[in-house]
């Protein structure tokens, strides 16, 4: 009989930076010196960030979690016998029964933090490749259908129907094509698509193979951004143990069609997260942005039609494959369909990320769910979308999650990071960032975007330092206006919306003499 | 581990990675991982190489944060400055960073000992402020743990 213990300890980014290895060591350390069998697994997280390093612990078939351990605490938890899931003021209980958990709709992550991701056969047991296996027997038609049913938009952020953008790849003419996962996710306060990489690798695989399947292609390309080096190792290493399964390569499963994924490494510009100016990048160049049209759909990648997602539209695909459109379609609301990884982070009492149906409200996700403002103050402003989205004020936070809802209030759901921040926050100095950030990003391609950005970050100066107030705010108003319609991508034309939200419903914060 | 630059391991380098005009931003991105910078006798080989203008090397260069053409101090210490850990005080642990270190953002200190750099997110938003050594993430990094992490490394 097999005595050894299944202790959990997650490899992704936030608990490596809360010192899981360092925990994981101790424990080893400890466990050899008691004598006590144990059998580290790496899993992927759970996306309960903040009680990192959560560790589990395998007993008759279920998991019991701890959380957030550090590496002194280790030699308690043996006192506490945790082995055997003693109490512990740590404890948390059965993993599954964790609130925050149970009442999230996973569709997308559901193998996140269960898994082990470097396990092939942990995803396999897992329906992983289920969704694959489907679309190699029914093909493009079929995927397409589904696609379609399931009403998936792209989560990058733009929202564009996913079965609109690979019908045009599938039409258009090319002797090659290409499928380019965008995983430069640059937004301040996303982090999915990494959490996504680092615990559920191979789901992006299979989604880009069935995305090459559908539309004619045969080569992807990862585009990870250089902050990223924890989700480049375990995707590398997936991308390999793939190819060894045959999943990846030449004749996938005896089906006749090849697939091949390369990573390009980013070198940390924030506007290579722009389609264009990432498929610029991935040809080796700076990443300037190119004019629309033409689509990327039609003339992307070295001239050639391309399917750009990013890594949550891509990796949402195989279980929609697997389960049926209507199956993804039964959540959300309105013209927002499905779940969409929710990240809850900045000023707030529990970040981590929240899978769940779209048309929840902002004020419920960060009441039920974050718990509240990490410093206990009250909640001041909440910035969703990134760092290209508005600022909402408390009275806005009933608005519900949904695409549509939020462009009627001039915010953005985009990738669906919500960054909370408390009343120490001055929304005057966070406008002023916006611009400053802009310019620090800008491709330079644009006008307004390049030049806009400096001008805009000393016309906010001077209204902070009342000079000519009036006028400064006139002429703010109008920057904004100019940059909004003048600029080529997202970058110059969204910049102004945090900056107008935070004029419009902070306006106090503005008036230093008031304050 | 960095390195000196060196045009044979250079030259390996670029034949690794792939001698083709469109591997150009993963050439550069292993430069600065083995030598930490890009330095002028590097232009000048990959143009060559690659059959490309040093010009057209150095507008890829200057376009991207990661391409450093100077020298990196032993430890690069990279802080983030963007919404979520700002919500969290970053500000104020880079000034503090800024006057334990004896250096200002964007600078390397005299001794060459440390880089100090700003960064636009590390995906650990979470656990604001987040805070990236060499290549390795911290999180929740208050005043304590900087001069904590920071010492480890002297």
């Amino acid at each position: 009989m097999n005595t050894s213990t299944n202790i959990f300890i997650p490899r992704d980014t936030a608990s490596i930076s809360m010192g899981g290895d360092e925990v994981a060591i101790k424990i080893e350390e400890i466990a050899q010196k008691e004598k006590k069998e144990v059998t580290i697994i790496r899993n992927g997280s759970w996306g309960m960030s903040w009680l990192e390093p959560l560790i589990e612990i395998e007993i008759e078939g279920h998991r019991v979690a701890y959380g957030p351990i550090s590496e002194t605490d280790v030699i308690d938890l043996f006192e506490a016998d945790f082995l055997k899931g003693g109490s512990h003021p740590l404890k948390l209980g059965n993993t599954n029964d964790i609130a925050y958990l149970k009442n999230q709709q996973r569709w997308t992550f559901r193998r996140c933090g269960l898994i082990d991701p470097a396990s092939i056969e942990d995803y396999i047991k897992n329906r992983g490749f289920s969704g694959l296996e489907i679309a190699l027997q029914k093909g493009s038609s079929h995927i397409l259908k589904e696609l379609e049913k399931s009403g998936l938009r792209g989560r990058g952020g733009a929202g564009f129907p996913t079965a609109i953008k690979w019908q045009t790849v599938t039409n258009a003419e090319g002797d090659q094509k290409y499928i380019a996962c965008n995983a430069d996710e640059g937004d301040s306060g996303t982090f999915s698509d990494r959490i996504l990489m680092e615990s559920d690798p191979l789901a992006l695989i299979e989604g880009m193979t069935i995305a090459g399947l559908t539309v004619g292609a045969n080569k992807g390309y990862i585009y990870l951004r250089s902050e990223y080096p924890i989700a480049h190792e375990i995707l590398a290493s997936a991308i390999k143990t793939a190819k060894e399964h045959n999943w990846l390569g030449k004749d996938i499963q005896a089906s006749g069609f090849d697939f091949e994924i390369d990573i390009h490494i980013g070198g940390g510009s924030y506007v290579c997260g722009e389609e264009t100016a990432m498929l610029e990048s991935l040809e080796g160049k700076a990443g300037m942005i190119r004019f629309k049209p033409p689509l990327p759909a039609l003339e992307g990648l070295f001239g050639k039609p391309t399917v750009v997602n990013n890594v949550v539209t891509l990796a949402s695909v195989p279980d929609i494959i697997d389960q049926g459109g209507s199956a993804y379609s039964a959540y959300g609301v309105n013209r927002s369909k499905g779940t969409l990884a929710f990240q809850l982070s900045g000023n707030v009492k529990q970040g981590g990320l929240v899978e769940i149906a779209f048309g929840i409200t902002l004020r419920e996700l960060i009441e039920k769910w974050g718990g509240g403002t990490a410093s206990g103050k009250p909640v001041y402003a909440v910035q969703v979308g990134g760092p290209l989205g508005a600022y909402f004020p408390n009275s806005l936070l009933d608005t519900p999650l949904d695409y549509e809802a939020f462009a009627a209030k001039d915010g953005m759901v985009g990738h669906g990071g919500v960054v909370v921040f408390d009343d120490t926050a001055d929304m005057a100095i966070q406008a002023r960032f916006a611009m400053e950030f802009c310019s620090i990003e800008s491709c330079g391609k644009c006008t307004p975007c390049r030049i806009g950005s400096i001008r805009g970050v000393e016309v906010i100066d001077r209204i902070i330092n009342n000079e000519n107030r009036e006028k400064n705010m006139d002429l703010l108003n109008d920057l904004c206006e100019t940059m909004i319609d003048g600029s080529l991508c997202a970058m110059g034309g969204m910049t102004p919306f945090p900056v107008k939200s935070a004029l419009q419903y902070f306006p106090e914060d503005f008036k230093p003499e008031i304050k | 581990m960095i390195h000196k630059y060196d045009e044979k391991i250079a030259l390996d380098i670029i034949h690794q990675v792939g001698a083709k005009p469109e591997m150009l931003v993963q050439i550069l991105r292993a430069f600065v991982v083995k030598f930490s910078y890009i330095s002028e006798s590097a232009i000048r080989l990959i143009a060559k190489e690659l059959n490309l203008s040093r010009a057209e090397i150095h507008g890829t260069v200057s376009f991207y944060h990661d391409f450093r053409t100077t020298k990196a101090g032993e430890t690069v210490i990279k802080i983030c400055q963007a919404e979520a850990c700002q919500a969290m005080g970053s500000r104020q642990l880079t000034a503090h960073a800024e006057k334990v270190l004896g250096v200002k953002l964007h600078g390397t200190s005299e001794n060459n000992a440390y880089s100090l750099e700003p960064i636009y997110c590390l995906g650990n938003c979470a656990c604001s402020p987040a805070v990236m050594i060499d290549e390795k993430v911290y999180g929740k990094v208050d005043t304590k743990k900087f001069n904590q992490i920071v010492g480890f490394k002297e």
